[in-house]
């Protein structure tokens, strides 16, 4: 039964990832001419065929779609044309630096978002969770960046406490991270709190006050569990936000991740380079929600015994 | 509804407290448009007016700052409260036409594959997922690096952000009136797809759709203004909230205030659109409404 599930689970996967890298590449293939985009407006048609050629857009769309996705299958993202390294390779080495900020950002926001939400739904209109509703909505409504830049001003200009910026060890890490978690915590903590006040009232947590069942372990143990499912598919998705928000924090801090790498490729106008980083985006995008499936699939005992 | 008697009396009194000032909340953004409109009549001097004598002047309440430039200037001498409202009128356009432009193939979307169900239904399930398992900003990175910089490529990649979620909720609404009695008669009677549709089911998602629209214009402000900070957004001369903030990650250290004024007034606007998203569907959903 589990087994259907989770082969389910990875074909829908599989079709999605095909789907995504697709629309990266008609989108980028429509939306106008790449060789002009890097050379600028002033290019001869000389040059404008010579990397055409190079790119191998003078090909029919479709014969270009095929080779595109055939290297995929391969592993091959193609080769910058500014670093003249493989695309895999620089995505491969920066995105270590991603992955680090990302996690810290989303242990920081599991760590107090779950307990915020916890408290505030126990207490329901009460200081903690009059304050976590308030911080929730400012979480969800100020730029990340525009945070991580008054965050700098404060930590870093005005009290030179923290690090402005790059990556030199942890404190570096510090506000990146900070910044990276207020959207994650806001979320999280939102949907602990709505799950639990819920699941408080339902009739297994009033089966189990009957029972005798100390308070404590009432709410760590079985209510929690319970509330923690939609909580899992929340961090599955605020990752992927993340990846995203981490475009612009990164930009913020210099901090030498797939963001930056993005925003420089831009910049340099490496085709090749900015196609791959989106399709190395989505494909990160895709497991992170793959890893979510499966976990909710092994978590929640009705899906994992076939009674849902 | 298998609340408690006490949650729910707790609920009904939370539902109304919340529901109350769906018109004050507004009052920011209501503001906002009003400056937006009105710029061209406002005493205010001229956003693009550079004076470079008048470089990085702090705004009138700190040390050294006058009335003159009550939020000060930029780098260039552009005093940054008339930037501020010049900024208003492209930030709001932008965000209007980016949630509309998502709105309507959004919904469009959502209410064929919700109400025809099967294939139909499949094949554009499937879209949303793929589009949501795209990072946005990267996508929007990737089709403005090579469509270039214009207010048109930069509305298209909004909406492209942004029609999904609108597809998602649209399509769960009519899964669920589908097989309501006023349909199902409807049917009966002989009424066309496109008119039950468009007449017969659209005014009943209407409330759904207002609520998404207002949460979606904070997704695409922010999304404009990442855009913009990150280079990518509106080009120079025309000023949005977000290119206001681009010019002042250079001068963060020695004039904070040219990057905190225009992220204030971002945050302000969303806060805002926010509250009156979380009021509006407050309103609009059965499951809080007073019996």
């Amino acid at each position: 039964m589990i087994g259907i599930r989770l082969a389910a689970i990875l074909g829908r996967a599989a079709a999605t990832l095909l789907l995504a890298v697709t629309i990266a590449f008609l989108l980028t293939r429509i939306s106008g001419d790449p060789a002009r985009a890097m050379l600028g407006d002033n290019a001869t048609a000389d040059q404008l065929s010579t990397m055409h050629a190079q790119l191998g857009l003078d090909r029919p769309l479709v014969a270009q779609y095929l080779s595109f996705i055939g290297d995929l299958a391969r592993g091959d993202l193609g080769t910058s044309l500014r670093y003249g390294e493989a695309n895999l390779d620089l995505i491969v080495d920066r995105s270590t630096y991603s992955v680090q900020l990302a996690s810290v950002a989303i242990v920081i926001a599991v760590l107090l978002g779950v307990p915020l939400g916890v408290i505030a739904a126990l207490r329901e209109g009460g200081l903690v969770d009059r304050v976590a509703s308030a911080a929730a909505l400012l979480g969800q409504s100020i730029p990340l960046f525009w945070l991580g830049q008054m965050l700098v001003l404060l930590f870093a200009v005005n009290w030179g406490l923290l690090p402005a910026g790059q990556a030199t060890g942890v404190s570096s890490l510090v506000l990146p991270a900070i910044t990276l978690a207020m959207l994650p915590l806001a979320h999280i903590a939102r949907l602990t709190r709505s799950g639990m006040s819920e699941v408080m009232r339902s009739a297994f947590v009033m089966a189990a006050r009957a029972r005798g069942l100390p308070s404590w372990r009432i709410v760590l143990v079985h209510a929690l569990r319970s509330a923690a499912l939609p909580v899992v598919t929340v961090v599955g998705l605020q990752l992927g936000v993340l990846i995203s928000s981490a475009v612009a924090v990164e930009l913020v801090f210099a901090w030498p991740g797939l963001g930056s790498l993005a925003t420089e490729a831009v910049e340099r106008r490496d085709f090749p380079l900015v196609q791959a980083v989106v399709v190395a985006g989505a494909a990160a995008l895709v497991l992170i929600n793959l890893t979510v499936d499966i976990l909710y699939t092994v978590i929640d005992p009705r899906v994992r015994d076939g009674r849902s | 509804m298998t609340s408690q008697p006490v949650s729910g009396r707790l609920r009904s009194r939370s539902a109304k407290l919340r529901a109350a000032p769906v018109g004050a909340l507004a009052i920011p953004v209501v503001v906002i448009a009003i400056v937006a409109v009105t710029y061209p009549l406002l005493p205010l001097s001229d956003a693009g007016a550079q004076s470079l004598a008048d470089g990085l002047r702090p705004p009138a309440w700190a040390r050294g700052g006058s009335w003159a430039h009550p939020l000060g200037t930029d780098q260039l001498g552009r005093d940054v409260l008339a930037r501020l409202a010049a900024g208003a009128r492209l930030t709001l356009v932008i965000a209007l036409l980016g949630t509309i432009a998502s709105a309507i193939p959004g919904i469009m979307l959502g209410m064929l594959a919700g109400y025809k169900g099967g294939c139909v239904d499949a094949v554009i399930s499937r879209l949303v997922d793929a589009q949501l398992a795209l990072p946005y900003l990267l996508l929007a990175i990737g089709i403005q690096s090579v469509g270039g910089r214009s207010l048109t490529v930069l509305i298209l990649v909004l909406a492209l952000i942004g029609w999904a979620p609108f597809t998602r909720v649209v399509r769960a609404e009519v899964l669920s009136l589908r097989t309501r009695p006023f349909v199902l008669g409807l049917r009966c009677a002989g009424v066309s797809t496109p008119r039950l549709l468009m007449r017969h089911i659209l005014p009943n998602i209407a409330g759904t759709v207002l609520v998404m629209a207002t949460l979606q214009i904070g997704t695409v402000i922010l999304a404009e203004s990442a855009l913009s900070f990150l280079g990518l957004g509106v080009v120079s001369p025309q000023i949005s909230w977000g290119t206001m903030l681009a010019e002042g990650r250079d001068t963060l250290v020695h004039g904070w205030w040219v990057a905190a004024v225009p992220g204030a007034a971002i945050s302000l606007l969303l806060l805002s659109t926010n509250l009156l998203g979380d009021a509006l569907r407050t309103r609009f959903d059965p499951g809080n409404k007073e019996f």
